[in-house]
């Protein structure tokens, strides 16, 4: 491996400018390699989203220290930091279980770091105090972890890692250890504090609703490669992978466009309101796609495939049907829609989807 | 709602005296209850016949002799003192073994462990060769710093320590295995550096396993008979610990050796008592 400043995006080091993080992380392990390159400026949130085992982890581990690079640079408000040892690098970590010390108190968990930088003991208690108050959670102060509930857990542990005034702070999976109704409040309050925080934030997650509220800016890693990146919206609007189509809810096909029409790869055509061509993308939710017991009156402008009902299940207040034939496809009715359509798995079916339903876009 | 808490009540006692029941019910295989119930016997028996036979009548007497004072006060004096050398040496010697990787770590740990299985009296040999006043090293110590190890308190303590470490070492090793090296992480990134990451996190997480450990090497220091006797030689006072002192006796004076003998027992029953949170509990 070469230590080249190229990275898979294109982006050259130079165009980026000194503040902020700019890396490239190759980190080779057994079979598994991971090569991601990641740029962020000053007060930007970047959530990394993937799969489980895509190396998201991974790649923040090597931001913290934790793991060496194979190959690649890390450069963080312009100051190399490949060979820094993780204590003196300016970075700070919420870890997944949040790794509170269950013997200090909350306020010496957060004083930890302070005292660490060289603080004498009363000045790192104040500034933990501070970060507490700023927390809501001076009523704890003096609770030891295995006293705190898990929404209390993260933000002592979130206040942990601010203490240390880190240029750079990585969040790995922050919402993942609460349950869902801690979960919603959590997540608003941590998207206070990381709108608050002006350096680099960078988080880790596997869930898709975390990363579009949490994040300005999405990297999706799978295989241990960045398979998209962009702002949340346009992520959720046009994805490029199985994956992330299945996150954001869209059936997802790809091939090649000739006018107003996408011939798939691997079956119909789709017809679409954009005009292309070459290789593109078409994309639409679930919510689109209308289903018939006989063959409706076909138009130019709607797509018609004969399919095969190949599993059902309830999402929702709605029935999500799983597709096979012409077309693979994920289609929402409702109960009652179901129900006078007899549907069932093996049943045959007509669907259907409006041209303008549909989006298509280069891929 | 008093009759509602009442039935609560009956309904978890009633399950529990019928599993009990069931179990005694199906009752023990004979071959294994008498061998069971021997062993037990052969364990216990000793014991017995010690407070038997004990001389209770002149027992006050035989205890405050200054010889059985002197060897009582030597033996808690050169057991802590080796106890202390131990974790001194052994808890680094432990994190090295736990936490990094080195070629031979192996072959170390096997090195480290040997000892608990070497005969004392080899190890006591093996120390006079070493640290006697013409071993390896001992004569260095004899003609430049004017140190002399073999029968002195002080090679008691050696003799202890060489036997009564790796028994800390093994324990701590366990303990620190255990524990999630997650937590020394976590202070790097808050700006510790690994020591004192391993100062003030990792220490205080293993302080109960590393409490075990040092009363294990302590019972063990307090008993050691072989390498004492053979590096440090059987002076009343200076070298002779209790088990040496009981030995002696029973040559010519078996009722203070009982009487002695009763001591250590009283110590050792006081160690458990103080160790019955982490064994007797973890077997019920």
């Amino acid at each position: 491996m070469t230590h080249t400043d190229e990275t898979p995006a294109g982006v050259r080091a130079e165009d980026v400018p000194g503040e902020g993080l700019d890396a490239r992380l190759v980190v080779a392990r057994g079979a598994f390699r991971l090569d991601v390159a990641l740029t962020a400026r000053p007060g930007e949130v970047v959530a990394l989203l993937g799969p489980n085992g895509a190396g998201k982890t991974t790649a923040l581990r090597a931001l913290a220290g934790l793991s060496p690079l194979t190959a690649g640079h890390l450069r963080l408000d312009g100051a190399a930091l490949d060979r820094t040892p993780p204590e003196a690098r300016p970075v700070g970590v919420v870890f997944q279980d949040y790794l509170l010390f269950p013997h200090l108190s909350a306020l010496d968990n957060v004083a930890f770091g302070p005292r660490c930088q060289g603080a004498s003991r009363t000045e790192a208690r104040a500034r933990a105090a501070e970060w507490l108050a700023r927390m809501g959670l001076t009523d704890h102060a003096g609770a030891k972890p295995r006293r705190l509930s898990g929404g209390q857990a993260q933000r002592v542990a979130l206040a942990r890692a601010l203490a240390t005034r880190p240029r750079l702070l990585l969040l790995d999976e922050p919402l993942a250890a609460l349950d869902a109704r801690t979960r919603l409040e959590v997540r608003a309050q941590l998207r206070r504090h990381l709108a608050e925080f002006e350096a680099v934030a960078v988080l880790v997650t596997h869930d898709p609703l975390d990363a579009m509220v949490l994040a300005d800016r999405l990297v999706v890693v799978e295989h241990g490669r960045v398979v998209q990146e962009g702002a949340p919206a346009d992520i959720a609007r046009r994805p490029r992978t199985d994956y992330i189509a299945q996150l954001v809810g869209l059936n997802l096909y790809r091939g090649q466009a000739e006018g107003h029409r996408v011939r798939l790869e691997a079956g119909p055509a789709v017809a679409t309101t954009e005009e292309l061509s070459g290789p593109a993308f078409v994309a639409f939710p679930p919510s689109a796609v209308t289903l018939h017991r006989d063959r409706p009156a076909a138009g130019s402008a709607r797509n018609l495939w004969r399919c095969e009902v190949a599993g059902l299940e309830t999402h929702g207040d709605q029935i999500r049907a799983d597709l096979t034939g012409e077309l693979a496809l994920a289609a929402d009715l409702t109960t009652v829609a179901a129900a006078e359509l007899g549907l069932h798995p093996g049943a045959e079916v007509w669907a259907a989807v409006k041209a303008a339903q549909t989006h298509a876009y280069p891929a | 709602m008093k009759t509602l808490a009442r039935t609560g009540r009956d309904g978890a006692v009633t399950p529990r005296s019928g599993a009990r029941r069931r179990r005694a019910a199906r009752g023990v295989p004979l071959p294994l209850l008498v061998p069971a119930l021997a062993g037990l016997a052969f364990l216990l028996l000793p014991l017995l016949a010690l407070l038997i036979r004990a001389p209770w009548r002149t027992l006050p007497d035989h205890l405050t002799s200054t010889e059985v004072w002197q060897a009582l006060q030597l033996s808690l004096v050169s057991a802590t003192a080796a106890t202390a050398v131990s974790l001194v040496l052994g808890v680094p010697l432990a994190w090295l073994l736990a936490r990094t990787d080195f070629p031979g770590r192996g072959f170390v740990r096997a090195l480290v462990t040997l000892p608990l299985v070497l005969p004392p009296v080899v190890g006591g040999v093996a120390l006079l060769l070493a640290l006697g006043r013409n071993g390896v090293v001992g004569q260095w110590l004899d003609s430049w710093f004017g140190i002399t190890l073999p029968f002195t308190t002080a090679g008691v303590v050696v003799a202890e320590a060489f036997v009564a470490m790796p028994f800390l070492v093994i324990s701590v090793e366990g303990t620190l295995r255990a524990a999630d090296p997650r937590y020394e992480e976590a202070a790097t990134t808050l700006g510790a550096s690994r020591f004192t990451a391993f100062r003030r996190v990792t220490l205080p997480l293993i302080a109960p396993g590393i409490a075990a450990g040092a009363v294990l090497a302590w019972a063990r220091a307090l008993g050691e008979f072989g390498a004492t006797i053979t590096f440090a030689g059987n002076f009343p006072g200076r070298t002779q610990t209790m088990p040496l002192a009981v030995y002696l006796a029973l040559q010519d004076d078996p009722a203070a050796a009982i009487a002695l003998s009763l001591v250590l027992l009283a110590v050792s029953i006081a160690v458990l008592a103080g160790l019955r949170d982490r064994w007797m509990t973890a077997s019920s």
